[in-house]
C-alpha cells in the first residue's frame, strides 16, 4: 500500500512536468515580480527636478544651489523667476521650486545666532504624488540646511534600512503572495480538474483513502514551492541585497509552514469549487484581494480603517509578512516572532483540518 | 447469492427523482444490460452501486456487501468505467495502466492474463499519450484499467457511446470473453441493438424499470400485431394512419413507420382507407426491443 502512495506522487509529478506552460509560469512569476517590485516599482524618490528662484545670487545662495546640484537625488534645472513657478510645476518640467529670500544671507545668519527671523527659504512642490512630495521635502530640507543645520533639534537615524530601499519592504510581501498563487491556486485547480474530467470518480472507487490522494497531490506542489522559495531567497539576497539578518534558516522554516498553509487553502478551495474556472476565480478573487489589500503588503495595516484592521487579523499572509519582515530586515530571530509563528501554525491546523473533513469520499 | 441485489432503491437530487424504487438482481457471472435513453437514471444507479452516492431509501448489495455500510469493501472488489473517458490524457497508455494497478495495490503483470486480450490491441501504442488515442482505443485502455485488479463485478456505464460500429462490436466480444472468466458485468447502453448481446436486460426510463427479461423473451412480451408501413409522403402517412380505426400506435422507426394495431386489424382495409397516399405499402414485422420499449414507455 505504501507502493501506491509513491505511484500517486509520481503520477502527480508527471502531470506537472508535462504541463510545460504552467511550469514556466510558476517559475517566471516570482522572478518577474521580484524584479518588478525590486527595481521598477519603488516608493523611493529619485531624480527630483528642482528649479530655484533667487532675486539676489549671493554666495550663500550659490553654495546652497551647488549642494543641491551635486546631490544624486536631485537634478538642478536652473534659475527661474517668480511668475514662471506655477507654469513650470504644472508642465512637469520641475517637481519642486526653491525660493530664496532676497536677504537670504542675513536671515540665515540671524537664524544661526538664535535671533527670531522670518523664513529664508520657501519650498514649492508638486504634491500630485503625495509620496514623492513628502520625501522630496525631507531631502530638500536636509540638503539646503547643510552646514547651517548644526543647531537642528533632531538627529534622525534610520535603522535596518537606512537608505529606505523599498525592495526590502516588498520582498516579504511578494513571498506572501507568490506562495498563495503557486500552492493554493495550483493544488485547487489540479484537484478540481480530476473532478471535472471524471478521474476522481475512478479514484474514489478504489481502496485508496481520500487523505492519501490529497497528500500525494500536495507533495509535488510542495517540492516546486520549495524550489521557488529558494529562488526567491537567492534573488532577494544577491540581486536586491536584502540583508536577511535574522538568519536564513528561520526565514526558510517559517516559509515552509506558510507553504503548508497555502496548500491547505488550495485544498479547501477544491472542496468548494466544482469547476477549474471556479477554483481559479475563488483563488484569485477571494484570496488575492485580501492579501493585496489587507496583509500590509502594499498599505500599512495601521492606515486601514478600524473595521479592515480587524478583518486583516484573519488574513494569514499578514502574519507571515510581518514575521518575514522582522527576520529579513530587522534581524529578529524566529524566537522573537513566536507570536506570528503560533498564529500561522494554528491557522494551518484549522484550515487543513476543515478541508480534510470537508473532502468527501463520495460524489455529494 | 447474487452478485448484485437491489431492493426498492431510490435517489433524489433536489426535486428530480433520478431513481424511483428500483429493484432487481444480477446473478453471478451474468452479463446484465441496462437499456434506456439519457435521463433514465442509469448513471445514478451505477454511482449508487459503486458507492459514490448514498441512496435516499432502499438497500442494495454488491458481491454480498451493503452499499452503505460496507462501501469500502465494495470499492476494492469492483471495476468501474464511468461514462466519460476518465483516464489521464497527459499520461501514456503504459503509465495509466501502471497507475491504476498501483491504485489497487497490484502489479500490472499479475493480471496480465485477464487484461492481455484487450491490452494487446493497444500495446503497440503504449508510449502514446492516452489523450491522443482514438475513441475505440481509449475505451480498450479504460477497460484494461478497470480490470487490472481482477474485480469480481464490473460496472460499465455507456462504454460504447461515441465509439464506431466496428469497435462497438469488438467491445461486446471482449465482454463475452470476460464473462467466461466468471466476472459479473453490469453494462448500460442507449443503443437498443446492443441489448441482444446481454444475458438479461432491464429497460429503464425516467428512474423506473419498465421490465426485465432475456433479450429474446422480452420481445415476446409484445402482445399486439405490428406492421411496417411506408409511403412517399411519410409525414402525411404518420398523421393519417393515427386516425384510422384499429390503429393503437404509429411512430417513426428508421425509414418506416411502425404500426401497432388492435387484434383483428385488416391490412388491406387500411390500404383502402389511405388510397390518397402514393406508394403506400404495409407488411407485418417482428417486434424489436425498441418496439417493446416504446410500448412500455407509454404505459
Amino acid at each position: 500500500m505504501k507502493n501506491n502512495f509513491l505511484s500517486f506522487v509520481k503520477k502527480e509529478s508527471l502531470h506537472i512536468l508535462r504541463d510545460r506552460r504552467t511550469m514556466l509560469i510558476v517559475v517566471l512569476i516570482p522572478i518577474v515580480l521580484m524584479v518588478l517590485f525590486g527595481f521598477a516599482i519603488s516608493t523611493e524618490v529619485n531624480d527630483i527636478k528642482v528649479a530655484a528662484v533667487a532675486p539676489d545670487r549671493t554666495d550663500g545662495v550659490r553654495d546652497a544651489v551647488e549642494r543641491l546640484a551635486r546631490n544624486d537625488y536631485f537634478t538642478f534645472c536652473g534659475y527661474t523667476d517668480n511668475r514662471s513657478i506655477d507654469a513650470l510645476l504644472r508642465s512637469g518640467k520641475t517637481d519642486a521650486v526653491v525660493v530664496f529670500a532676497a536677504d537670504f544671507d542675513r536671515r540665515m545668519q540671524s537664524a544661526a545666532s538664535g535671533l527670531p527671523s522670518s523664513p529664508a527659504i520657501q519650498l514649492i512642490l508638486d504634491a500630485s504624488n503625495v509620496n514623492t512630495a513628502g520625501a522630496a521635502t525631507a531631502y530638500l530640507q536636509g540638503v539646503l540646511l547643510g552646514a547651517e543645520s548644526q543647531q537642528s533639534l533632531f538627529e534622525t537615524r534610520m535603522l535596518f534600512n537606512p537608505q529606505m530601499k523599498s525592495a526590502f519592504n516588498f520582498v516579504p510581501g511578494i513571498m506572501g503572495l507568490i506562495f498563495i498563487l503557486v500552492c493554493a491556486m495550483m493544488t485547487s485547480v489540479s484537484i478540481v480538474r480530476e473532478k471535472e474530467v471524471g478521474t476522481m470518480e475512478v479514484l474514489l472507487v478504489s481502496p485508496v483513502r481520500p487523505f492519501k490522494i490529497i497528500f500525494a497531490k500536495m507533495i509535488p506542489y510542495f517540492a516546486i514551492s520549495c524550489c521557488v522559495l529558494i529562488l526567491i531567497l537567492l534573488l532577494a539576497r544577491y540581486l536586491l541585497g536584502v540583508p536577511m539578518s535574522g538568519g536564513v534558516a528561520g526565514i526558510f522554516s517559517l516559509s515552509l509552514l506558510y507553504l503548508v498553509l497555502s496548500l491547505s487553502l488550495g485544498l479547501l478551495v477544491s472542496t468548494i469549487a466544482r469547476t477549474q474556472v471556479a477554483a481559479l476565480l475563488i483563488s484569485a478573487m477571494v484570496m488575492m484581494m485580501p492579501i493585496l489589500m489587507l496583509s500590509g503588503m502594499l498599505f500599512p495595516i495601521e492606515n486601514l480603517p478600524k473595521f479592515f484592521q480587524t478583518v486583516s487579523l484573519l488574513v494569514p499572509t499578514r502574519w507571515y509578512i510581518d514575521a518575514v519582515r522582522k527576520m529579513m530586515i530587522q534581524g529578529a530571530s524566529v524566537v522573537e516572532v513566536w507570536q506570528d509563528c503560533v498564529i500561522l501554525f494554528c491557522m494551518t491546523a484549522l484550515v487543513l483540518g476543515v478541508s480534510l473533513k470537508k473532502f468527501n469520499d463520495k460524489l455529494e | 447469492m447474487n452478485a448484485i441485489d437491489i431492493q426498492s432503491l431510490s435517489k433524489r437530487f433536489g426535486r428530480v427523482q433520478a431513481l424511483d424504487a428500483v429493484s432487481f438482481s444480477v446473478g453471478k457471472g451474468e452479463l446484465f444490460g441496462l437499456i434506456g435513453p439519457d435521463g433514465a437514471g442509469k448513471t445514478t444507479l451505477f454511482r449508487l452501486l459503486t458507492t459514490l452516492l448514498t441512496p435516499n431509501s432502499g438497500t442494495a448489495s454488491v458481491d454480498g456487501f451493503d452499499i452503505v455500510n460496507d462501501y469500502l469493501s465494495i470499492r476494492s472488489r469492483v471495476g468501474y468505467m464511468p461514462g466519460r473517458f476518465s483516464l489521464y490524457p497527459d499520461l501514456t497508455v503504459e503509465e495509466n495502466l501502471d497507475f491504476f494497478a498501483a491504485l489497487f495495490g497490484v502489479r500490472a503483470r499479475e493480471s496480465y492474463d485477464l487484461v492481455a486480450p484487450i491490452y494487446k490491441q493497444i500495446e503497440p501504442f503504449r508510449k502514446r499519450r492516452a489523450g491522443k488515442l482514438s475513441g475505440g482505443m481509449k475505451q480498450k485502455l479504460a477497460l484494461s484499467c478497470a480490470l487490472i485488479h481482477r474485480p469480481s463485478v464490473l460496472f460499465l456505464d455507456e462504454p460504447t457511446t461515441g465509439v464506431d460500429a466496428v469497435s462497438r462490436s469488438e467491445f461486446w466480444d471482449m465482454l463475452a470473453s470476460l464473462q467466461q472468466k466468471g466476472i459479473t458485468i453490469l453494462v448500460s447502453t442507449p443503443y437498443m441493438d446492443e441489448a441482444s448481446r446481454c444475458d438479461r436486460i432491464a429497460l429503464c426510463n425516467e428512474g423506473h424499470i419498465l421490465g426485465i427479461d432475456t433479450p429474446n423473451d422480452i420481445v415476446r412480451r409484445f402482445d399486439a400485431p405490428l406492421y411496417a408501413v411506408r409511403a412517399s409522403n411519410m409525414y402525411a402517412l404518420l398523421s393519417a394512419a393515427r386516425r384510422i380505426e384499429g390503429v393503437a400506435e404509429c411512430y417513426p422507426f428508421g425509414e418506416v413507420h411502425h404500426l401497432v394495431t388492435d387484434r383483428g386489424f385488416d391490412p388491406s382495409r387500411f390500404l383502402g382507407q389511405l388510397n390518397e397516399l402514393d406508394d403506400l405499402s404495409i407488411e407485418p414485422v417482428v417486434p424489436t426491443i425498441e418496439d417493446i420499449f416504446i410500448k412500455w414507455m407509454k404505459r
